[in-house]
């Protein structure tokens, strides 16, 4: 044979040491948190592309299509006015028309941001096993999907509070922040269910409701003065901390002018708004990194 | 193994224009075991499942499939790997796993840089429009979007997808499952690749459009340090690989010059009729 004369370097390594001395790398590998991080970054174009994707393919076979975007929040509000204004009056909450809509599109962010986000692995493993990139762009795809329907539902709430006789203030301005922050909530809460959500099928059944206690939790549907009123001091404390009831409050406290809040001070909600953001984000953020590898297996 | 290394010698050999071999993947006994969700099968009644938490006894209907048993070898660069087997013998799993996209539970996968896998299987979004999910398919492979927006035209044309009208701009679940093999087709190689994996993505559509595909698959080999491929047509793999890989049940059966493994291949799947 030609090559016997060239006295094989390689003749007796073992495959893993034949891999280091060429510095090849483990297929798959998962990058530092830097690296990570670094690469997302890159890949944003691809995030946003994907979550307008979803936007849109969730209405192309409706004749409305994108109309359903602002159809949708309106109808809902119609429903609740029906409801809560018209058949069951409620009295001890002023513009509660306006009170009730703003609790709900608020949640709603939430909740359809994590729904969203549990399947987000699991219905895109056609795309996982087929292509590289990383994962988290999914459920923030996910996440950002329901940001732009908050968005279109914020039009419509600003019109609903607008019509039911409150007074336009430089105040609304916070609800920006207010929703950014939430945004940023989102997002490490999507991508830590979608972990989750990998491992365990069966969490997209339990989700409803769970998401539905929290519902109940973040005093959506009944003015949050009933918590005080019918709770220990110290589980009236707990449900103060509840970011989606800080995130509503606050978006109320932005809107609206006499509506009834739970926590005493401004100052304390907002601290509660950015801490949770801010560990939720990240500790979600880094939750998800930690299973980069296994997004493959199903 | 002792086989194993003298194939890859005999490689070299008639590839003289290579003096050093240099390792491109190296696969150190790799296992993948699936896990499969049966979901309603048999014995998953209610009071079955209740009975089960009360037990802590696990699901009978998650079941393991352990589709790659200890698989070894090393690629080098320059090299044409053909890998054939029957249906489910675990090819297009450990192409999974080479690609990095399939973790193995046991053993390791070594690449050099990022293998790409070429495969028929990109799903995207069928409620949007050819064009959409283009663009969708190249981002999602780290293209920037200048280049993506360059490259558009060029993956519809060659997709031929609009021979026959403005398919381009329909939603994706309009198409035969023909045009959406040849869309796909068409997105994954509109890529350079280091490493490249195809899997069986030479049989998509018609006459013209595999002429077409083969010569692009030969631009990217060009290209490319080493080329695996997988497929059930003998004569592409003959065609193209000078060394041909035999898995069965997950087992490497057999490692050598495609010549010898083949006509072993060929009296073993003759031998079962």
């Amino acid at each position: 044979m030609a090559n016997t004369a060239l006295a094989d370097p390689d003749a007796g390594l073992t495959q893993a040491q034949l891999a280091a001395r060429y510095g090849l790398r483990v297929a798959g590998e998962r990058p530092s948190l830097a690296e990570y991080t670094r690469r997302l970054w890159a890949y944003r174009h691809f995030i946003a592309a994907y979550s307008n994707a979803k936007l849109v393919a969730s209405f192309s076979n409706a004749r409305l299509g994108q109309l359903w975007q602002v159809l949708t929040p309106l109808t809902n509000a119609a429903v609740y006015y029906l409801i809560f204004g018209l058949v069951l009056e409620q009295k001890s909450i002023p513009n509660f028309i306006a009170y009730l809509t703003t609790g709900l599109f608020i949640f709603n962010f939430t909740q359809t941001a994590a729904q969203n986000g549990t399947q987000s692995i699991t219905g895109n493993l056609g795309l996982i096993r087929a292509l590289h990139f990383p994962r988290a762009c999914l459920p923030l795809a996910a996440m950002l999907t329901q940001f732009q329907q908050l968005i279109a539902s914020l039009v419509v709430l600003v019109g609903i509070v607008l019509v039911t006789g409150e007074p336009l203030s430089v105040e609304w301005l916070l609800l920006i922040p207010v929703v950014l922050l939430q945004a940023l909530f989102n997002a490490g809460l999507t991508m830590a269910v979608a972990r989750m959500g990998s491992k365990v099928a069966d969490l997209k059944q339990v989700m409803p409701f769970l998401l539905r206690t929290w519902m109940y939790g973040s005093g959506v549907l009944y003015s949050v003065a009933l918590f005080e009123q019918n709770l220990p001091g110290w589980a009236t404390r707990i449900v103060e901390a509840n970011p989606m009831l800080v995130y509503i409050e606050l978006a109320r406290h932005a809107l609206l002018e006499g509506a009834p809040l739970l926590n005493s001070s401004m100052l304390q909600a907002w601290s509660y708004a950015v801490g949770w953001a801010v560990v939720m984000g990240v500790g979600g953020f880094i939750y998800f990194w930690r299973g980069e590898q296994e997004y493959g297996r199903g | 193994m002792v086989e194993h290394i003298e194939a890859s010698n005999d490689v070299t050999v008639t590839l003289p224009r290579i003096v050093e071999r240099i390792p491109t993947v190296v696969v150190d006994d790799a296992h993948v075991i699936y896990r499969v969700h049966q979901g309603a099968a048999a014995g998953t009644s209610p009071v079955a499942a209740l009975k089960r938490i009360v037990s802590r006894t696990s699901a009978p209907n998650v079941r393991e499939v352990h589709a790659v048993k200890g698989v070894s070898f090393t690629a080098y660069r320059g090299e044409a790997i053909g890998l054939i087997g029957s249906n489910g013998s675990g090819k297009s799993t450990l192409l999974r796993a080479i690609a990095g996209l399939l973790p193995v539970n046991r053993g390791a996968v070594y690449t050099q840089g990022q293998p790409s896998l070429l495969g028929v299987n990109a799903a995207l979004l069928n409620d949007l429009p050819g064009e959409r999910n283009v663009m969708l398919g190249c981002l999602a492979m780290g293209m920037q979007p200048a280049d993506v927006a360059r490259l558009t035209p060029e993956i519809i044309e060659f997709s031929g997808i609009n021979e026959r009208g403005d398919f381009a701009s329909l939603p994706m679940r309009t198409y035969s499952s023909g045009m959406a093999a040849r869309l796909r087709f068409s997105i994954a190689a509109a890529k350079k690749h280091d490493v490249l994996l195809i899997d069986e993505a030479l049989a998509t559509g018609d006459k013209g459009f595999r002429k077409r595909s083969e010569q692009r698959v030969r631009e990217l080999r060009e290209g490319a340090g080493t080329v695996f491929l997988v497929s059930h047509q003998l004569s592409s793999v003959r065609d193209t690989c000078e060394r041909t890989i035999w898995l069965e049940s997950g087992v490497l059966r057999m490692d050598g010059p495609t010549d010898e493994v083949l006509r072993a291949y060929e009296d073993f799947s003759n031998n079962k009729k």
